[in-house]
């Protein structure tokens, strides 16, 4: 790094990073991809305060008065809805991208606090449904190891229609973590990149969506909810659409959720910040009558109890994390510094997930890289880390006035900044001024 | 068993199947569809499914052990994602047909619109009218037998699906390409071409499969798709 001398000026528009990438891009002829989620500073849960009581509100005394947690997802139609102790579930993930033992960690960490995890593209496995209570199993557009009877062993099902990092893209397994058992899971040859689509091969349209999930609800008898994912884009319309085909949740990931792999400049240049997509689905849910009776489960940059609370202030039922549950099972843990220099990055910077070398176990298919997990201890970091997210979002709830999480409302918010108000809906701090909204 | 759809809905219809006895060889025979969408869908019982008007979507899908024969036209995605049994559609197919698919055979006796057969994982599909465009798109494995003539870009970005084709072939897609027709490959037809009940023979017919060179993404590959 060369240390900054009076007179050298950087520039603000072609900075370090900028010439680095250009200079990159014209060695190699090829963009840059990568996991993890966007790294640029967008408006975010960090731009919002929550309002604790005082003379006008009343708080409850932290320790001792209730602030409950629970949630019950899928109420709508299905006979077995989801109900779970917290309202912060791990979002899908696939086995390929990830090893075996970190979708057993997840698993066991979910099971500890009474929530749920999800599989991902590629379908599900022994590990994870065995270690898993609550196992929500995606139906993507690729079926990569789609199986009825899988389908018929999970406790819910999320038709993903998109993600947050990369809203209307499909992906790409690279063939370096094409293992045996990757490969036969998939049906396809070992070592090959693996594309998944970004439609689903049999409907397209929110007609088709509607007779797919009933299709769906055929198979299973009508027991277990169905969710739709979707990548925050055009957020209040596709809101409306999934409700209207028939979803029992949907799931919002804004565009700060993370991926496997994914064109770096599609991380950074598609979809809306999370916050600002949480009021768009919100005000859907509304008009059509539909809030709290089709929940919202919001991810994408989750990463405290604080987030948790904004969120659930905005009026989501429950969140979901990805990344951060990454981190708490120990990708990018410092120990690992020496291991990720080696490899072109360092702890905290590391998002080479698809090329299978994570030093921590987690991202990789090698089998002596996967060792290094124990699912056990792993497992219980996560669940430390939900039990703390928990705790902080009750903190903030109880300040608030607030006996359960979902008590919360945007009345609780105030933004920092005028672009945040603007997104979130909520006054600027210190003001009743809302930028956008007629004031009566 | 039988059901009459004027008079029972598709749930008592799906729910009846899918509680027949494990390993039941029932006949079944169902009447008076009208395009109903999600007919006997998740099967996973051995029994021999009758089905006696046009259906809508779905018709099958995820059909696993059971015979099911769709006495006319079906909508999208019929046998979708199938595992294992058989599917024949004595008339037309939409599109999607056998998407998806790992096992099993689907004959359709008539055409089938665009994308039969895309993303098939494993499925043998016989069609013995035509098959519209973008048929088998991104295929990974099975075989797709055309007894009439294949729509545009056939065979986009496929991976090892084994396409047979016995008319004209309107363009191939992105890394698909003809291929020899070795003795194994005669033979792997003849026995497709027996199970549908087609009487075309092997050597009429050319195959076409993957040139395999898009299989790693590769910048100089950029200008294929």
């Amino acid at each position: 790094m060369t240390v900054k001398q009076p007179g050298l000026i950087e520039s603000a528009t072609f900075s370090r990073d900028v010439i680095h990438e250009i200079q990159r891009a014209a060695e190699t002829g090829i963009y840059d991809i990568r996991g993890f989620g966007a790294k640029r500073k967008v408006p975010h849960f960090d731009d919002l305060l929550l309002l604790g009581a005082s003379m006008s509100r009343y708080p409850l005394e932290g320790y001792r008065e209730k602030c409950g947690t629970d949630v019950v997802l899928g109420t709508r139609f299905a006979k077995k809805p989801i109900k779970l102790d917290i309202p912060i579930t791990i979002a899908g993930m696939s086995f390929g991208a990830l090893s075996a033992n970190a979708k057993e960690a997840l698993g066991r960490g979910a099971n500890m606090v009474g929530t749920s995890t999800t599989t991902g593209d590629g379908g599900m496995t022994p590990e994870e449904r065995g270690n898993s209570k609550t196992l929500v199993y995606q139906y993507l557009p690729s079926r990569y190891g789609m199986n009825p009877d899988d389908l018929r062993k999970a406790d819910a099902i999320e038709v993903v229609l998109g993600q947050g990092a990369k809203p209307g893209g499909g992906g790409m397994l690279l063939g370096q973590k094409i293992t045996d058992r990757v490969a036969k899971m998939r049906d396809l040859p070992k070592g090959i990149d693996q594309r998944s689509a970004c439609r689903h091969p049999d409907w397209t349209g929110p007609d088709d969506l509607a007779i797919k999930i009933q299709e769906l609800r055929e198979i299973t008898d009508w027991e277990v909810p169905i969710y739709i994912k979707i990548g925050a884009t055009r957020t209040y319309y596709d809101v409306k659409l999934a409700v209207k085909a028939g979803a029992d949740v949907i799931v919002l990931d804004g565009m700060q959720g993370g991926t496997a792999a994914t064109q770096d400049v599609f991380i950074e240049h598609v979809g809306i910040p999370t916050m600002a997509a949480i009021p768009q689905a919100v005000k859907a849910l509304q008009e059509m009558d539909m809030h709290r009776k089709v929940q919202l489960i919001v991810s994408g940059g989750i990463r405290s109890g604080a987030d948790v609370a904004k969120a659930m202030a905005l009026g989501a039922d429950a969140v979901a994390i990805g990344t951060a549950a990454l981190v708490a099972l120990g990708c990018n843990h410092p120990k690992w510094s020496e291991e990720y220099q080696k490899i072109g990055s360092d702890a905290g910077f590391y998002d080479d997930y698809h090329e299978g070398k994570c030093p921590a176990g987690i991202s990789t298919q090698d089998p002596d890289l996967m060792a290094r997990l124990n699912p056990e201890e792993a497992g219980k970091r996560l669940a430390n880390y939900l039990n703390v997210l928990t705790m902080e979002a009750q903190t903030l709830a109880r300040a608030c006035g607030k006996s359960h999480l979902h008590n919360l409302e945007p009345e609780d918010l105030v933004a920092l900044t005028v672009e945040s108000a603007a997104m979130a809906g909520v006054p600027l701090a210190g003001t009743d001024w809302i930028p956008g909204q007629v004031r009566y | 068993m039988e059901f009459d759809l004027k008079k029972q809905t598709v749930r008592e219809l799906n729910q009846a199947l899918h509680d027949l006895p494990e390993n039941s060889q029932e006949t079944v025979v169902v009447n008076n569809l009208s395009g109903e969408h999600n007919v006997a869908v998740g099967m996973d019982r051995p029994a021999q499914v009758t089905i006696n008007g046009h259906a809508g979507y779905f018709c099958a899908g995820m059909n696993q052990k059971a015979d099911i024969t769709i006495n006319g036209n079906v909508g999208q995605g019929v046998a979708e994602n199938m595992m294992s049994g058989r599917v024949h559609v004595k008339g037309n197919a939409s599109q999607s047909a056998g998407a998806t698919a790992h096992g099993g055979l689907l004959v359709i006796d008539g055409d089938a619109a665009a994308r039969c057969g895309i993303s098939m994982k494993g499925i043998d599909i016989v069609v013995k009218g035509n098959v519209g465009h973008m048929s088998s798109f991104m295929g990974q494995s099975g075989c797709l037998v055309v007894c009439g003539d294949a729509g545009e870009a056939l065979g986009d970005s496929l991976y090892e699906v084994h396409i047979y084709v016995k008319g004209e072939v309107a363009s191939l897609g992105a890394d698909c390409i003809k291929k020899e027709m070795r003795p194994e490959h005669i033979e792997e037809l003849s026995g497709l071409l027996e199970a549908a009940g087609c009487e075309d023979k092997p050597e009429d017919f050319t195959r076409y499969g993957s040139a395999r060179q898009l299989y790693t993404f590769k910048v100089d590959n950029a200008s294929a798709y």
